[in-house]
């Protein structure tokens, strides 16, 4: 930096000095000052910026040096110095780690060693190691990508140059000038000095910021901004005072000081952030403020946070039990030690070792010896290897999620990242989702769907089936490509596109590596996303019907143009549809621009708030005699505004105040066209209808709402276009018409409380002054002009608008955002009445808002209905499929929108999160009095009817006690509950402390809860609340800044990377790019590494506890003196080297269940909701089973070698071999799917052992003491008995556990053994129809009706499976009692339901199974989809322990069925068997034999 | 148990890796590894395909349990080399203060050790400033008392039995672990000259047999001893008594006496001493447990088969073919 040398230029007094020194120290704390970087050191300058600077140089000197960060990132933890310290020193911040080296520390003391102490450090060296190589390779990762984004380009003014240069990011320094081009990421926080754009404004995009994808507008600094030449950095004397670097993304203040010494503020309206993109803006100077890690960007950046999952909590917790008990072993055996000590000490033994000065130990020294002994030689029950192989489990499981293929997004090419590495876990045991709607749940594109205009709906069938095709286009993974639509537009697209794709290759090419950083993924995603460019949302298909009529009026109008009153040639209907669509057109904020130039504006200044400004401007500029030649000057104004601008500007460069004065008040420029609107050809300047002969010009809308956009284009579809919007005109472009040019008298933007917004436009075909409404249905039906039911006309309008009415509901039904349109016609008198009062109220100094509000509700009424639009908020693909296998898996989805309650609500609808057969409870209070009694009221009510629904469709009590451990699913699940939706404000008052233990109440008992209208900070008390109270595990879903609170708070936070900015995503652990792969990520993911962690876990407790065993057994035998028989190397060696691969392999790899099978059912998820892998009672039985394999494994040698002459490590070794087998047939037991790597890896572990046995008794005659095993190996590897000890101990070890396990899963098989039985079943269910043919039956035979189904089953010949065969027939004989007086009640009305099945179970086996075709059966969004699958499994047990075996004798007989082992259902109207939260019930719930009331299915598999 | 191999087709998920350019990048290849979808064989463990796991080792056991039982227990006659042990009861030659008191180099004969040893023997390492040969509380606890086995054969003229003292250690111990110190033509007592015996014992170490080849460390009697036993009560091999021929037996009926020389103190820890003749067989000394405990194993897994086989029968239906509830 250059202007930090100087250091004492200009002494001041020293007693000034001092004071000013004081006063600037204060200032200090909280400012910083900039300034240019180009001035020289010392120099010529005017006085004021000398004092200005000489100030700032002496207080750099007195602050002490001020640092500024350069723009250089640095992620990097380590330099290759610090890295070993540094490391180690984090490492032993982890309490394990410590606990290691104080053990291994504890060998050097002579007294207790029990080891060599060499050889006990080294395990925890290994794992010191092994940790600190992954911390030095992700930080070396780091340090790539921080490279290549320290290597990005970007222009700076250099002083030396005079010009701007090119320069790496890092170079960047405070001070500088940065030129940044449309597009460009924006490198540092930038105070924008210049922008190409006439007015000074820059378009930036804050996606990658705070999710955003509307373009905000900056400002350049006041004062800057008034410069019409080139900004020239030479020249920037000024000095910039502002706050301190802090990571408010929302707030910037500052002043700067000329050097004439005036001050202008700073706003955050002037800062460029960085990782923000320039859009629509040829080139913007600005000077660099904050740099680096001290921009706002990174400081919102906390990077990947450290999150400890539950499993490893609940783990943890299971490792201070083996504390305990290792505690508790040690003193077992230092008293028995001290006692042995005691009884032979003193008769002087012969095997007792004194002292090295010949005294004996007391017993109490010798019991403490022992103890501290112990616990170093049972220090493998803390297992050390624990924590290491958990972490490499992990990063291989996140490796495995981040590979799925089946979560790869094919369209943003971009798959699921894993942020955080240590709770994948936690995937698999999520109770409650919370989710964003916009752009989580939807796309966020908003696509014009249908529209209805005066009272007429136009259906748009082809544009829904346009919308179809990329249904079908996105499901099918195919690469969007514009489909449809008129060629220029798609010409331009592409156009448009390769200005990007140009850059984005660019960008990607540099970023490709680093997916996982946030700032190289904004680069990639660059220029991916700009706001409303997907052609689904700009080529709407107009309906036929609306497109003719809209250019019948056209045509009409254009032929009346010249007439009087135009508009009263056409009929009303044709009328509304013009105006109608006008005021799609011109009711809005829309901004147009086209994507090759920047957008340039003719420089005519009025007001931005308000075109017109006085009443002395309204009367001027509407009397009659200036209305033709003021329209039409704007409107020429516009289309010559290049020229104009070339010619003039460059000539009156120096005197642009007096030239927009002349413009604005001078005489019409020149090239008009006589009436108010300009026919195409004059109106486009010259160049340009040169180059396109085409009607309509390469367009693109920027809106600051989706919504708006999507009307504009779709009235661009009916040749209604918006081609130019200026703060005072809007131009629109009809084909016949031309171009009109509405002069915009105002804009009443939206807002949330009027939810509605209106522009005030002079119309140029008839000079009436227009209020064109667009709002909310719920608002602008109550604004309509009452009409009397007198009159024909009348009683019309009441007609359509109770049609319009019913097809508001309709869309609503549908799902989509509703909008009214309406008109109202101001006469002038209206008009410049309510303009006095508007303009009193924008001069109002207090109150203003309330006033200007006041003033546009004045405005906005006695409306004209037009007609209302229907806006899909397109749902991502998926949503509602995902959504309802979700609550299959017994989540419960939670809905936190900052959307408004009816959006909401239409959107939940759309994906089945609210259905409409079911009841919602809408929360609406105004108070907190009233939002308790609301409260109470609900809840007495939800109370009153649940008990009453449980009685009715379940058995068993509906759990509606308050228990935080109750899984939410039984209420989700069990009848139809209400759903709850909340507005914002009574969400407030619920989660007031005394209130949200009913609102928690209530909203357990709700199938869904639906949260409108929340602030971020709510959103994160919604998810803290349930998350504290419920005890249940939390996941966040979002996708924009707002989530950000909640992701952060929820125990799993998933951030959506496709559609929004980066800043949910940086936040988060997960990364999904679309919603849909929830589903997976949970449902498959999320079960197998819960279940994979869990089962690891365990086994390796058990095999830490089961190795203790055996050293502890054996102190009975060594007067508990803490001696091992087995070899140290062995026992240090033994968890590390020889036993670790297989439960690597086993935890990398196991699969419980098929992802296919998971997917289909997803209820099996629920075992990682209710922990049903690793709980308290598995953890003790496990560890109770290690205890008596331990002693198995020690007694069986132990006998075996009773009374021989063999020596301590030779009867060791083979309790090591014994104990290496039994861990490998455990794992063995455990292990679910064994790959080629399982069978190598337990090879390798085997091999391994004995190799290094074998090598290590071989190596050294003299050495290893104590044991000295020289040739043991060898010798017992010639001892039969060795053998056979190896070969019964493992098995007598594991016969109990193998018994147990065979007859836990045939008598009380959990959910997941069943599952996995499906994949065994399905493949056979494949060749099912094969064989079928095979035996005779027509091919062509038609799925068997229920009334053909007897023929069939008589028609059908025996099975070739006569086993089962045989034993249906034993089964029924022996019932046959209560069968037989039944067979005509079951036949009737059974369907067979196989054809289904074999359909659905085929395309699961192939793997190939979509959403869409399997969710249809189970979805419970669909209450009349439920019983099928839900009650199968139920309705068969009870088949079976009905006894009612009729039914059997009749399947047995169907050779279809029985004799292919395929599934058979049959089901029955009536009983709804209720899906009781994954229980599966061993008893019938009515254990009679009516069968009537029985729906199920038997599946018969051999 | 249930084999079922799911090999799945590698390509049935799609293209493998679509040739979509640059632009896909990032797509995850379509490996069977990285999408877990590796052939696998995935058992279940129901009674059903269990039980022949049961079973099978039911079948295996019991007679390889009656091959060893009766193995071991043919191991009652006198015939063959006949092995004579001595048995120690409730001495802890494996506490772990007495199993490190050893050096091991000082043993391998190292000259360097022989006069400054371990540590790890202290405190039996030097005595009246002289090293201990060898070292360390096992060499110092020998046992040392002397058996002799004499027939009674006519009335007052007892005919002792041959003894062989060599070759009842490991053969690598006597080779290659203990090594006396070097100096081939040196005599033995030279070779240890600048120690001292240990404690205990009544004579130095190299006089603990007159045949060179079986004093000082390499005595056969000395090696078996640092062998140190893995349990309190254990039997140490002291003698062989060789067979003869094949037409008598090694120690025909008749009566014998053993004349012991009682140096041993045992009675000090509640330890008792016993003398053991006998022969081993293939598998080793006279043991009956592995054959019983094969035997029992063997039953139990044919128990607990059969049990599972009625468990099958009586509840396949149910399990079978119970699907997930929901």
């Amino acid at each position: 930096m250059e202007w930090e040398p100087a250091a004492a230029d200009e002494p001041g007094t020293p007693g000034r000095r001092r004071r000013r020194r004081r006063r600037r120290r204060r200032r200090e704390g909280r400012t910083r000052t900039v300034r240019s970087n180009l001035l020289p050191p010392s120099g010529a300058e005017d006085p004021l910026a000398n004092a200005a600077k000489g100030a700032r140089r002496r207080r750099r000197r007195c602050g002490g040096p001020q640092h500024l960060a350069d723009n250089r990132l640095k992620t990097t933890k380590y330099t290759l110095l610090s890295f070993l310290p540094k490391n180690l020193f984090e490492q032993f911040h982890r309490l394990a780690n410590v606990y290691f080296v104080f053990i291994a520390l504890l060998n050097f003391v002579p007294a207790v060693n029990a080891f060599q102490p060499g050889l006990a450090l080294a395990p925890v060296l290994f794992i010191l190691a092994v940790t600190a190589f992954k911390d030095l390779w992700e930080d070396y990762s780091r340090h790539r990508s921080d490279q290549e984004i320290n290597h990005l380009g970007c222009l700076v003014f250099s002083r030396e140059e005079k010009q701007y240069v090119n320069r790496f990011w890092k170079e960047i320094h405070v001070g500088d000038f940065v030129r940044l081009r449309c597009n460009e990421i924006i490198p540092a926080d930038i105070l924008l000095l210049y922008s190409s754009d006439p007015d000074g404004l820059c378009h930036i995009e804050t996606a990658n910021l705070d999710g955003e994808t509307n373009l905000k507008r900056r400002q350049v600094v006041r004062g800057f901004s008034e410069l019409d030449s080139e900004f020239n950095p030479l020249t920037f004397t000024s000095v910039i005072e502002c706050e301190k670097p802090n990571n408010d993304l929302t707030r910037f203040r500052g002043c700067i000081i000329h050097n004439n010494g005036k001050k202008a503020g700073l706003y955050k309206e002037n800062l460029l952030l960085r990782g923000c993109t320039i859009r629509n803006t040829e080139a913007v100077v600005g000077i660099v403020i904050y740099a680096g890690h001290e921009t706002k960007a990174l400081l919102n950046n906390s990077g990947p946070r450290y999150k400890r999952s539950r499993l490893e909590r609940q783990m943890n917790c299971d490792v201070l039990w083996c504390v305990l008990l290792l505690v508790c072993m040690s003193l077992f055996s230092a008293v028995g030690h001290g006692l042995w000590v005691h009884r032979y000490q003193e008769k002087k033994s012969l095997f007792d070792v004194p002292e090295s000065d010949g005294t004996s130990l007391s017993p109490v020294t010798a019991a403490v010896y022992s103890f501290l002994t112990m616990i170093i030689v049972l220090q493998v029950l803390i297992p050390i290897s624990l924590y290491v192989s958990i972490e490499i489990v992990k990063v291989c499981q996140v490796y495995f999620i981040n590979q799925d293929i089946e979560l790869y997004d094919e369209e943003t090419d971009s798959q699921l990242q894993c942020r955080a590495l240590n709770i994948t876990e936690d995937l698999g045991q999520i109770q409650y989702i919370f989710s964003d709607k916009t752009g989580t749940l939807t796309e966020n594109k908003m696509v014009f769907r249908r529209c209805t205009v005066s009272g007429i709906e136009y259906s748009h069938d082809a544009n829904a089936q346009r919308l179809a095709r990329y249904q079908e286009a996105d499901s099918e993974e195919e690469e969007v490509v514009p489909r449809g639509g008129s060629l220029p537009q798609r010409s331009s697209t592409g156009s448009h596109q390769s200005i990007r794709v140009m850059h984005r290759s660019q960008s990607t090419r540099s970023h490709r590596r680093t997916s996982s950083r946030a700032e190289a993924k904004r680069a990639s995603m660059l220029s991916k996303h700009t706001a409303f460019s997907s052609p689904m949302e700009k080529d709407i298909t107009p309906d036929p019907k609306l497109l003719e009529k809209v250019s019948e009026c056209d045509m009409c109008l254009a032929f009346a143009r010249h007439q009087e009153h135009p508009l009263a040639h056409l009929s009303p209907e044709l009328s509304d549809i013009f105006d109608f669509f006008i005021a799609l057109t011109i009711c809005n904020t829309v901004v147009v621009t086209s994507p090759d130039q920047p957008r340039q504006k003719v420089r005519v200044r009025f007001e931005l708030k308000s075109p017109v400004k006085t009443i002395e401007d309204f009367l001027r500029r509407f009397t009659p005699s200036r209305l033709a030649s003021g329209c039409s000057s704007i409107g020429s104004m516009a289309t010559n505004k290049s020229a104009h601008k070339s010619s003039l500007l460059s000539t009156l460069a120096n005197d642009g105040t007096l030239f927009r004065l002349e413009e604005r008040l001078g005489p019409p420029a020149p090239g008009l066209a006589s009436n108010g609107y300009s026919s195409r050809a004059d109106g486009w300047a010259p160049e340009c209808s040169a180059q396109e002969p085409e009607p309509e010009r390469e367009l693109r809308y920027e809106a600051e709402s989706p919504d708006e956009a999507a009307l504009v284009y779709a009235a661009r579809a009916y040749s209604c276009a918006l081609v130019d919007r200026l703060h005072d005109q809007v131009s629109v472009e009809l084909p016949h018409l031309g171009r009109l040019t509405f002069e915009l008298l105002h804009t009443l933007g939206f807002d949330s409380i009027r939810k509605r917004m209106s522009v005030v436009i002079r119309h140029p075909l008839t000079d009436e002054i227009n209020v064109y409404t667009k709002g909310a249905d719920s608002v602008v039906m109550d604004l309509l002009l009452p009409c009397s039911t007198d009159d024909a006309r009348g009683r019309h309008q009441k007609k359509i608008w109770s049609k319009t009415q019913n097809y508001l509901n309709l869309y609503a039904v549908e799902g989509l955002r509703t909008l009214c349109i309406a008109k109202r016609v101001l006469s002038k008198e209206e008009y410049a009445c309510w303009l006095q009062s508007h303009l009193e109220a924008e001069s109002a100094l207090d109150n203003r808002e309330e006033l200007l509000f006041q003033s546009a509700i004045r405005l906005e009424r006695n409306l004209h209905l037009l007609g209302a639009t229907g806006i899909e908020d397109r749902l991502q693909d998926g949503v509602p499929e995902t959504i309802a296998k979700l609550r299959q898996a017994g989540l419960q989805i939670w809905v936190l929108t900052g959307d408004k309650q009816e959006t909401a609500i239409n959107i939940a609808y759309a994906c089945k999160l609210l259905d409409h057969d079911e009841e919602v409870i809408t929360l609406n209070a105004e108070s907190q009095e009233a939002c308790a009694a609301l409260l109470d009221q609900c809840l007495h009510y939800v109370q009153s009817r649940s008990p009453h629904s449980a009685a009715d469709k379940t058995a068993g009590g509906m759990s509606v006690g308050f228990s935080p451990l109750c899984p939410p699913s039984a209420a989700a699940l069990s009848g139809p509950s209400p759903s709850l939706v909340i507005d914002g404000r009574s969400l407030a008052y619920a989660l007031e402390k005394n209130l949200e233990d009913k609102f928690l109440f209530l909203a357990k008992q709700c199938r869904s809860v639906l949260c409108c209208r929340s602030t971020p900070l709510q959103k994160s008390m919604v998810v803290k609340l349930v998350r504290s109270k419920l005890k249940a595990m939390t996941l966040a879903i979002g996708d924009g800044a707002n989530d950000v609170s909640m992701i952060q708070v929820a125990d799993v936070g998933v951030g959506l990377s496709g559609q929004e900015g980066m800043q949910a995503v940086m936040a988060s652990d997960f990364a999904v790019p679309k919603f849909r792969y929830l589903e997976r990520l949970l449902i498959v993911h999320g079960h197998w590494c819960y279940s994979r962690l869990a089962n690891m876990v365990l086994y390796f407790f058990y095999k830490n506890t089961m190795f203790v065993g055996l050293l502890f057994w054996f102190q009975f035998y060594c007067g508990f003196s803490a001696s091992a028989m087995i070899d140290q190397w062995y026992l240090i060696f033994f968890n590390l080297l020889f036993s670790s691969l297989p439960q690597l392999v086993t935890g990398v790899l196991d699969k419980d269940v098929p992802a296919d099978v998971l997917l289909t059912k997803p209820q099996l998820y629920k075992s990682g909701q209710n922990m049903e892998e690793y709980r308290p009672r598995t953890f003790w039985l496990n560890m109770a089973d290690a205890a008596f394999q331990s002693l198995v494994c020690f007694f069986i040698p132990y006998l075996a070698y009773h009374d021989s002459d063999t020596d301590m490590f030779t009867w060791g070794t083979p309790i090591t071999a014994i104990a290496l087998f039994t861990f490998l047939l455990h794992l063995g037991i455990e292990t679910k799917t064994w790959t080629w790597l399982n069978w190598m890896a337990c090879g390798f572990s085997i091999l391994l052992f004995f190799t290094v046995a074998l090598i290590y008794n071989a190596s050294c005659a003299m050495c290893y003491p104590p044991s000295n095993p020289y040739w043991t190996m060898q010798t017992l590897m010639g001892d039969p008995v060795f053998y056979f000890i190896c070969l019964i101990a493992p098995v007598a070890a594991l016969l109990p556990r193998l018994f147990f396990k065979a007859l836990q899963r045939s008598l009380f098989p959990t959910q997941l053994q069943l599952g996995r039985q499906l994949v065994r079943r399905s493949p056979r269910k494949l060749r099912a129809p094969k064989e079928t043919f095979a035996q005779g039956h027509l091919p062509g035979e038609p799925k068997p009706e229920p009334s053909e189904q007897r023929s069939i089953s008589a028609s059908g010949s025996f099975s070739q499976d006569c086993s089962s065969q045989v034993f249906w027939h034993a089964q029924q004989s022996a019932c046959s009692p209560e069968a037989s007086g039944e067979p005509s009640v079951v036949d009737v009305g059974v369907s067979l339901r196989e054809d289904t099945l074999l359909d659905r179970l085929g395309s699961q086996t192939l793997g190939s199974s979509s959403p869409g075709e399997v969710i249809p059966e189970g979805c419970p969004g669909d209450s009349k989809m439920k019983p099928t699958s839900a009650s199968r499994a139920a309705a068969l047990s009870s088949i079976f322990s009905l006894r009612s075996l009729s039914s059997l004798n009749w399947i047995s007989s169907l050779s279809l069925v029985s004799g292919l082992g395929s599934v058979l259902q049959f089901s029955r109207s009536g009983l709804q068997m209720d899906r009781r939260d994954g229980e599966f019930l061993p008893s019938p719930p009515q254990p009679d034999q009516d069968l009537q009331g029985l729906s199920g299915q038997t599946t018969d598999y051999f | 148990m249930a084999m079922n191999y799911n090999a799945k087709d590698e390509v049935d998920g799609g293209p493998p890796c679509a040739p979509g350019g640059p632009a896909k990048n990032r797509r995850p290849d379509n490996t069977a590894f990285k999408q877990q979808r590796l052939p696998a064989w995935q058992p279940i463990l129901t009674a059903g395909t269990v039980l022949p796991t049961f079973f099978i080792i039911g079948l295996i056991f019991i007679p390889i349990g009656i091959g060893i039982f009766v193995t071991s227990n043919n191991i009652r006659e006198i015939e063959g080399n006949v092995f004579m042990y001595y048995g120690l009861s409730n001495f802890y030659q494996n506490h772990r203060r007495y199993v490190k008191s050893r050096d091991d180099s000082q043993l391998n004969g190292d000259p360097s050790a022989l006069l400054n040893p371990s540590k790890e023997c202290e405190p039996y390492r030097r005595n009246e400033d002289k090293p201990i040969a060898p070292c360390g509380a096992i060499a110092n606890s020998m046992f040392n008392d002397t058996l002799d086995l004499f027939l009674v054969g006519n009335e007052s003229d007892p005919t002792p039995i041959t003894l062989k003292k060599k070759g009842i250690a490991w053969w690598t111990d006597k080779n290659v672990k203990f090594r006396n110190p070097p100096g081939a033509d040196i005599p033995l007592e030279e070779r240890f000259k600048g120690t001292t015996k240990p404690v205990n014992w009544v004579k130095p170490v190299y006089m603990l047999d007159p045949d060179e080849d079986n004093s000082g460390f390499i005595n056969e009697d000395f090696i078996v001893w640092m062998r140190t036993a893995a349990l309190p009560t254990f039997r140490k091999l002291y003698r062989l008594i060789e067979r003869k021929d094949d037409l008598h037996p090694t120690l025909p009926a008749g009566r014998y006496y053993l004349n012991i020389t009682y140096n041993y103190p045992v009675h000090s820890f509640d330890g008792r001493k016993r003398m053991i003749l006998s022969t081993i067989s293939w598998m080793g000394g006279k043991n009956p447990f592995l054959g019983i405990a094969y035997i029992a194993i063997g039953s139990i897994s044919f128990l607990l088969g059969v049990v599972l086989l009625v468990i099958n029968h009586k509840y396949r239906n149910s399990s079978n073919t119970a699907d997930i509830t929901i």
